[in-house]
């Protein structure tokens, strides 16, 4: 068949140095092209994807004095990121609420429902926080009480230090 | 000119390539879609004039846009109704192209890259809303990165890639304008330029006959003589209909755009806002509903494998369905599909919009009128109905939550013993208050309940 038989430009029929030189050059074609898009691609999908696997240092925020939080609050605080980028501007905070169970006892909750991630609100009297999103509730102890949420709220590490009640900042809680 | 570049020898037979004589209004969505489309491209350039795609920054320029800018509400304005439209008409053109059967034999990848495209769709939509960013915006972002975290394996990852870091912060904002900007409109485009050449290179369907089902050994010639005996050109005796359709679209964004203006900017893209309530654009209002209404524990398997099996099943159609009744009179199962699937999507829709899961937070404590004493346990137990959160959930008269059952009348319904197990106890959307209610506490609230009678028992 026509097809079978490889021709030069002029459509005569090729010898053998010009198919092994056509090949050569197809091939050759293939391997710089790979090679060229290798040592582009690399550092551009480096770039992109490199935040996935670095891990920044969490460090310790001040969010108040120890006698700004009665024994039996809850209250909602607010401190920094660690290592938040110069731009981040107010999307670097992060807020918590914050409750006193004893004199020296500090639990601190993370706002994310786990159901979804939506920030929940302490109802003071009701002694709740509810979910706005889904109808997440929870206890005054971070159970759930009702609703969609698979886990009870999550805590961040909280410690006092000279008078002062710190946080540890987190990574955004993920439910997985 | 045209003998240098050759415009007319390329462009010219796309244009005049003949249609069946008959395919006429139903036609349309697709090229209204395409329109919507380009209005989002023009429209979006625009609005980059005067955006910075910052996380600090991008707020304060939305703002400027909207209230200082020549225009500039208009084009937000019009940018959302576009993307409204163009969800719209790709869902039509959809509906369309199904009821008629014509993503069998040949065009079975004309169905394909539409499926892709209906994705893109959905995804520009998505993440066009990040882009306006405020406290929504900012709680979206969060929301993905909890869906996007329950994929098995590497969710941990794709949460971290969503949120551009640990946190919402500096990083976040700039990767849905990437994706929005450069990755989905490439994508867009070159799928868009792929749907097209199908179009070109199998034809406009011809409205489909009962009786007479795509055989693939004979289609194409009986498509070729039909097209060459009774077809038409398509510009301009088909296009005419596009382009009057696409006006009339245009018209109608604008005024939209015009009267009603662009969505109102939230709060500030501030985290630390707890006071929040985030929702979807209408377009999305639907998956909201259904995350809200998921029976517990399905969530997971549902987040990650329902958009999964949804674009399988819709992709492998026309491979699996490329032959026989193209005409819906014959496909039964086609109307029923697009009808439970319009009926479906828009009662989730409705749902979304009323969502009652929602606890009213602005509930205000009930008036003397309603609760009927001013001492005493009715009235103690109706200041402990509202300060104890049960007002966020539940109706009395016209005040109060939708989240549980109304209780304007409960007092003729349950009994004294089954109110107190009830609240003691609570339920799967309730919480238990035995442990937080003293007993008289718990005496008080029951006589205030007990007092909410039917009318005839008042």
């Amino acid at each position: 068949m026509k097809d079978d038989i490889e021709t030069t430009s002029c459509g005569a029929a090729a010898s053998p140095e010009e198919l092994t030189r056509r090949k050569f050059f197809e091939r050759l074609s293939i391997v710089l092209f790979g090679f060229g898009s290798f040592i582009l691609l690399v550092p551009m999908v480096g770039f992109v994807v490199a935040p996935l696997f670095k891990r920044r240092p969490e460090v310790w925020r001040p969010v108040g004095a120890i006698d700004d939080f009665k024994i039996g609050t809850t209250t909602a605080v607010v401190f920094y990121d660690a290592a938040a980028l110069p731009w981040a501007g107010v999307a670097s905070k992060t807020a918590a609420w914050l409750r006193r169970v004893d004199q020296a006892t500090f639990i601190a909750f993370s706002v994310n429902c786990t159901h979804l991630g939506c920030p929940v609100r302490w109802l003071d009297q009701a002694e709740l926080f509810m979910c706005p999103c889904h109808g997440g509730v929870y206890y005054k102890d971070g159970s759930v009480a009702a609703g969609p949420p698979p886990l009870p709220l999550p805590r961040y590490q909280v410690r006092v230090k000279s008078g002062k009640v710190e946080i540890r900042t987190n990574p955004t809680p993920i439910t997985r | 000119m045209d003998d240098r570049t050759g415009l007319a020898d390329m462009i010219g037979p796309m244009l005049r390539h003949l249609v069946p004589r008959d395919a006429r209004w139903w036609y349309v969505f697709g090229s209204a879609t395409m329109c919507a489309f380009m209005i989002q491209v023009i429209s979006g350039i625009a609005l980059a004039f005067a955006y910075i795609p910052s996380t600090n920054d991008a707020y304060a320029t939305l703002n400027f846009i909207t209230d200082q800018a020549p225009f500039g509400r208009f084009l937000r304005g019009l940018h959302y109704y576009g993307a409204s439209a163009m969800v719209l008409m790709v869902g039509l053109h959809m509906a369309q192209v199904f009821l008629f059967g014509s993503y069998k034999f040949p065009r079975e990848l004309n169905w394909a890259t539409g499926v892709l495209l209906l994705g893109f769709t959905l995804v520009m939509g998505f993440t066009g809303q990040l882009l306006r960013w405020d406290q929504t915006a900012v709680w979206s972002v969060v929301v993905a990165a909890e869906q996007a975290g329950r994929v098995p394996l590497i969710g941990d990852w794709l949460a971290r890639f969503t949120l551009g870091g640990d946190t919402v912060g500096g990083a976040t904002l700039n990767r849905f304008f990437v994706i929005h900007v450069f990755i989905m409109p490439a994508l867009i485009f070159a799928f868009v330029g792929l749907h097209l050449l199908l179009v070109l290179r199998h034809g406009i369907s011809e409205p489909p006959t009962p009786g007479k089902p795509v055989d693939p050994k004979t289609y194409r010639q009986e498509y070729k003589e039909l097209v060459e005996t009774t077809g038409k050109p398509f510009w301009p005796d088909a296009a005419w209909r596009d382009v009057v359709f696409c006006v009339a679209m245009i018209v109608v964004m604008a005024l939209l755009a015009l009267i009603l203006g662009p969505p109102a900017l939230g709060k500030a893209p501030d985290p630390s806002i707890i006071a929040a309530n985030p929702r979807p654009d209408w377009y999305l209002l639907w998956y909201f509903a259904v995350l809200a209404l998921l029976p517990h524990g399905t969530e997971e398997y549902f987040m990650v494998f329902g958009p999964l099996l949804a674009g399988i099943i819709l992709i492998i159609l026309p491979f699996v369905f490329n032959r026989g009744e193209r005409s819906a009179r014959r496909r039964p199962w086609s109307i029923a599909a697009v009808i439970l699937t319009v009926i479906m999507i828009g009662t989730l829709w409705v749902a979304g919009a009323k969502s009652k899961w929602s606890p009213n937070f602005n509930a205000e404590p009930l008036s003397e009128k309603v609760v009927g004493a001013t001492s005493g346990p009715v009235f103690d137990g109706a200041h402990l109905f509202f300060a104890r959160g049960c007002l966020s959930c539940h109706l009395i008269g016209t005040t109060g939550g939708r989240r549980g059952p109304n209780l304007t009348t409960i007092g003729s319904l349950l009994s004294r013993d089954q109110l107190i197990l009830r609240i003691a106890n609570g339920g799967v959307n309730m919480p238990a208050y035995a442990s937080t209610l003293t007993p008289k506490e718990m005496d008080d609230l029951v006589a205030f309940l007990q007092s909410r009678k039917l009318p005839a028992q008042q």
